[in-house]
């Protein structure tokens, strides 16, 4: 059992495998993710009922809370994938991880101006420097900082060692977002969906709530798994096989 | 249609048509972001494959 795990861990974590077994996968990823979402939003835009208290801007909820998940579940992945890097000296997780920042930093961006937009009817406010708030921005602004520490860096392996350790540090803001609602007083409401309760909404909000949700996490996948693919070949470029790889891209243009 | 009476009802979202269309527009721009900047970076990787395979010639 503890082998077969051993060996499956090993292939995958070769760049060539990854490479080859992953175009699939990110193919009818990105398709159910494109059929997923809009059934999600044409049915949370037009045919979800009007809520009672907020009238039509509560429709926003269809993608802030997507979104808000996806930046902390991404910025979660890069930091496991970054300790998966510094400690067994995996470069695929280092290169997963590094075409997770702008994905995940795109998610964080969309939270905040989707509730910059819902905040405003609301509560009257575009922004307030409460603790959820800017808890988020706290997480937007680690994103840049990783994507930074890469560039920053003269050879690529620093850089992915750099962000790794910095993700890990920025993990500890993590909590601070999730619990922010309970430990400090806040404008934001607390969590819509929680493990121990039934969820407060009727079906047909719930539903496309849901659908919209999982069609943010499908998307995200299909976006990480192309984006690793490129970096395989830019940071492979030496190698025989990624050579062949662009001669067939070159001749295919 | 739906939960609204007429076409114009829907893209008015009662008075909040301003709100809830700029943040399905940001939305929309956001996954432009990501289906787009993998083809830009596909293609100036074929560009500096080219580039790279001219210079060998040489």
């Amino acid at each position: 059992m503890w082998q077969a795990f051993v060996r499956w861990f090993h292939k995958w974590s070769s760049p060539k495998w990854f490479y080859t077994m992953s175009q699939p996968w990110s193919f009818w990823l990105g398709w159910a993710a494109t059929l997923i979402i809009a059934a999600a939003l044409v049915w949370g835009l037009m045919f979800a009922p009007v809520e009672r208290l907020q009238g039509n801007s509560y429709r926003i909820i269809f993608i802030h809370v997507p979104s808000a998940f996806l930046s902390q579940a991404i910025y979660a992945a890069i930091a496991v994938l970054g300790l998966v890097g510094l400690v067994w000296k995996m470069k695929l997780a280092f290169f997963v991880a590094k075409q997770c920042i702008p994905v995940g930093a795109s998610m964080a961006l969309l939270a905040l101006v989707t509730g910059a937009i819902w905040g405003k009817p609301t509560w009257g406010t575009w922004w307030e420097w409460d603790a959820r708030l800017t808890s988020m921005l706290v997480l937007l602004l680690l994103y840049f900082g990783l994507w930074a520490l890469h560039n920053a860096m003269e050879r690529p392996e620093s850089g992915d060692r750099a962000a790794a350790i910095l993700a890990l540090v920025g993990v500890v803001n993590l909590p601070i977002i999730k619990f922010s609602v309970e430990w400090w007083n806040t404008l934001h409401q607390p969590a819509t969906l929680k493990f121990t309760e039934a969820p407060p909404m009727h079906p047909s909000m719930l539903i496309p709530f849901l659908m919209a949700i999982v069609g943010f996490y499908l998307a995200s996948m299909a976006w990480v798994l192309m984006r690793t693919r490129l970096e395989i070949l830019q940071r492979e470029r030496k190698s025989r096989w990624v050579e062949d790889e662009l001669n067939r891209f070159a001749e295919g243009q | 249609m739906g939960a609204f009476d007429s076409f114009s009802a829907f893209l008015a979202m009662g008075d909040h048509g301003l709100y809830v269309w700029s943040a399905y527009a940001v939305g929309a721009a956001v996954i432009a972001f990501n289906v787009i900047t993998p083809r830009l970076h596909r293609q100036r990787l074929i560009s500096d494959h080219k580039r790279r395979m001219r210079r060998e010639q040489r």
